[in-house]
């Protein structure tokens, strides 16, 4: 790729932030319903946990903190992951919705940069609002993070941003082929990765199948990684397995999913399926 | 990206026996499941477009003319034939067709939410601009259009099915394409906008020097605005020539009009066929 391409390129990538931050922007009504929605879940997790020693499930205080701190960690995380997953997944449904969808697609752009473009604007809101999320949950529920490794836990967050792009990239594919069923099949993908990824409890406690699918999720071992490395202060070397793993997923994931994202617009360009509303 | 002057007088458009059809025949088993209706909705299209003229697709609703944009708008691609815009393929070179034109759809596209110049912006971004200037460039063409600019940071969805239009030209524009694919740009406006839409169209030909592929329904429109017509029916093209010479042609009388052509070509006229798709 020549200097003036890769310009045209990165030009249209801050193209697709700079939209998506219009977006949330002119929107900001839904957006903010959206936060309140995200907010009440989690402390809603919190408060089960609080609430568990009144069915005396508790074998003692230090034991109810930690479960509170195990779930609430889950249900952050799962509030910036499923946002992120979201977001990406339904970048075509929300351009069928607006009727944008073939002025985007006969940009003169390379696809990834579409798709990549879309994906950074998610991942930078996503933290955005998980952030606000997140101090509010320390605020309430008082959680003593002083053993927090947090360079740990950035460093598996930012390994878990590739394979979640991979994820959110495949799971596009679906809208895009099925203008009617493709936003149910994502959100059925979303359902079954809240499932089998351990987010409120260990992957250990399922079915062999879906323990299976949980050894294969990469937000299987971001939950784990990050949640060591939070409550028990899990090192930068005794993350590298999990941070490995999820960057080889990633290596894997994003140029598969890109690549059949590829497949399915030329096989959406013969069955014409760019339509609007399809 | 506009075309050099070497580039003029060449063909534009080439297409040579383009097919499409939509729906296939549902597989059986057992002599169960229903059959899905085929319908062909292009059929061996072959035509020519020169650079630098307005070229005018005349046909009813369902005739194909959306299609056969679509197909050049690298959108949709054909089952059967080949397509090109200045020498590039639409199937095998889409990155480079898609550097050469600019659509203008029956409906405004834009997120609605966001204002003309947040759509502006995502569209002088994804054309390789969007930098210092693009805002007085948005305002020096909106101005042109006759938009009062205090509708430059409204929401779309505030401003009138004529004012989306005039933004959406003016989008087209912000690009400088070569080729320009207007699909039915007047349909639903009133009777001012349509004069001043037209009256864009033309200056898109006179100062850009670049070229126009309008599909129309609007027999009057055709006639004034375009340099030639191709007359397509049921996926098939059954005229191509100047309005004067479809007129002296099909019309079957001295003083008649594009609507008698277009009569004796399809056997229907064009109000027929709007009354039956609203009944």
């Amino acid at each position: 790729m020549t200097g003036n391409m890769l310009r045209w390129e990165l030009n249209a990538f801050v193209g697709f932030i700079e939209r998506q931050k219009n977006l949330y922007r002119r929107y900001w009504a839904w957006e903010a319903v959206w936060l309140l929605y995200n907010l009440v879940s989690v402390l809603s997790i919190g408060y089960l946990a609080a609430g568990l020693s009144t069915l005396g499930l508790e074998k003692g205080q230090a034991a109810l903190h930690q479960t509170q701190l195990y779930l609430l960690v889950g249900a952050l995380l799962w509030t910036y992951l499923s946002l992120v997953f979201f977001e990406i997944s339904f970048a075509i449904t929300w351009e069928r919705w607006e009727g944008t969808i073939e002025y985007t697609f006969m940009a003169p752009i390379k696809r990834l940069t579409h798709l990549l473009g879309v994906s950074a604007a998610s991942l930078l809101y996503g933290m955005a609002r998980t952030a606000i999320i997140g101090i509010g949950v320390v605020l309430l529920f008082r959680i003593d993070l002083s053993h927090a490794n947090w360079v740990t836990a950035l460093a598996i967050f930012a390994a878990a941003t590739l394979p979640l792009l991979g994820l959110g990239i495949f799971t596009s594919i679906l809208p895009l082929l099925s203008p009617e069923k493709g936003e149910q099949m994502a959100f059925a993908v979303q359902g079954v990765l809240l499932l089998i990824s351990g987010v409120y409890y260990p992957i250990s406690v399922l079915p062999a199948p879906l323990r299976l699918g949980g050894i294969l999720s990469p937000l299987t071992y971001t939950l784990d990684g990050v949640r060591e490395a939070l409550l028990h202060g899990l090192s930068l070397a005794g993350a590298l397995p999990d941070i490995g793993i999820l960057l080889l997923m990633g290596v894997v994931l994003v140029p598969a999913s890109v690549f059949f994202f590829r497949r399915a617009e030329i096989r959406a360009k013969r069955l014409g399926l760019l339509k609007r509303s399809g | 990206m506009a075309i050099k002057a070497s580039e003029l007088n060449t063909v534009a458009v080439e297409l040579h026996g383009i097919s499409k059809r939509f729906g296939q025949p549902a597989r059986r088993f057992f002599g169960r499941g229903k059959a899905k209706k085929v319908k062909l909705a292009l059929d061996q299209v072959s035509m020519r477009v020169d650079t630098g003229r307005i070229t005018g697709i005349l046909g009813a609703n369902g005739s194909g003319k959306s299609t056969l944009i679509r197909i050049l708008a690298t959108l949709m691609t054909p089952d059967a034939g080949t397509a090109s815009v200045f020498g590039y393929d639409v199937v095998a070179q889409p990155d480079d067709v898609r550097r050469h034109i600019n659509r203008v759809s029956v409906e405004a596209s834009f997120f609605k939410e966001m204002s003309p110049w947040e759509n502006m912006l995502y569209a002088a971004r994804l054309y390789g601009s969007g930098g210092d200037g693009t805002r007085n460039r948005v305002e020096a063409m909106l101005n042109r259009l006759g938009l009062p600019l205090d509708t430059l940071d409204k929401p779309m969805k505030q401003l009138s099915r004529g004012q989306q239009q005039k933004v959406a030209i003016a989008r087209s524009f912000l690009t400088s394409p070569s080729l320009l694919l207007m699909d039915e740009p007047t349909t639903g406006l009133d009777p001012r906008s349509k004069r001043e839409v037209q009256e864009l169209v033309r200056s898109i030909r006179r100062d850009r020097a670049a070229t126009v592929l309008l599909c129309t329904h609007d027999l009057q429109e055709a006639e004034v605005l375009c340099d030639r017509v191709v007359v397509i029916d049921q996926g098939r093209v059954l005229a191509d020539g100047t309005p004067a010479e479809l007129i002296r042609m099909h019309a079957g009388k001295t003083d008649g009009s594009l609507e008698d052509a277009f009569m004796a070509l399809t056997g229907k006229r064009l109000e027929e066929d709007e009354e039956e798709k609203e009944e």
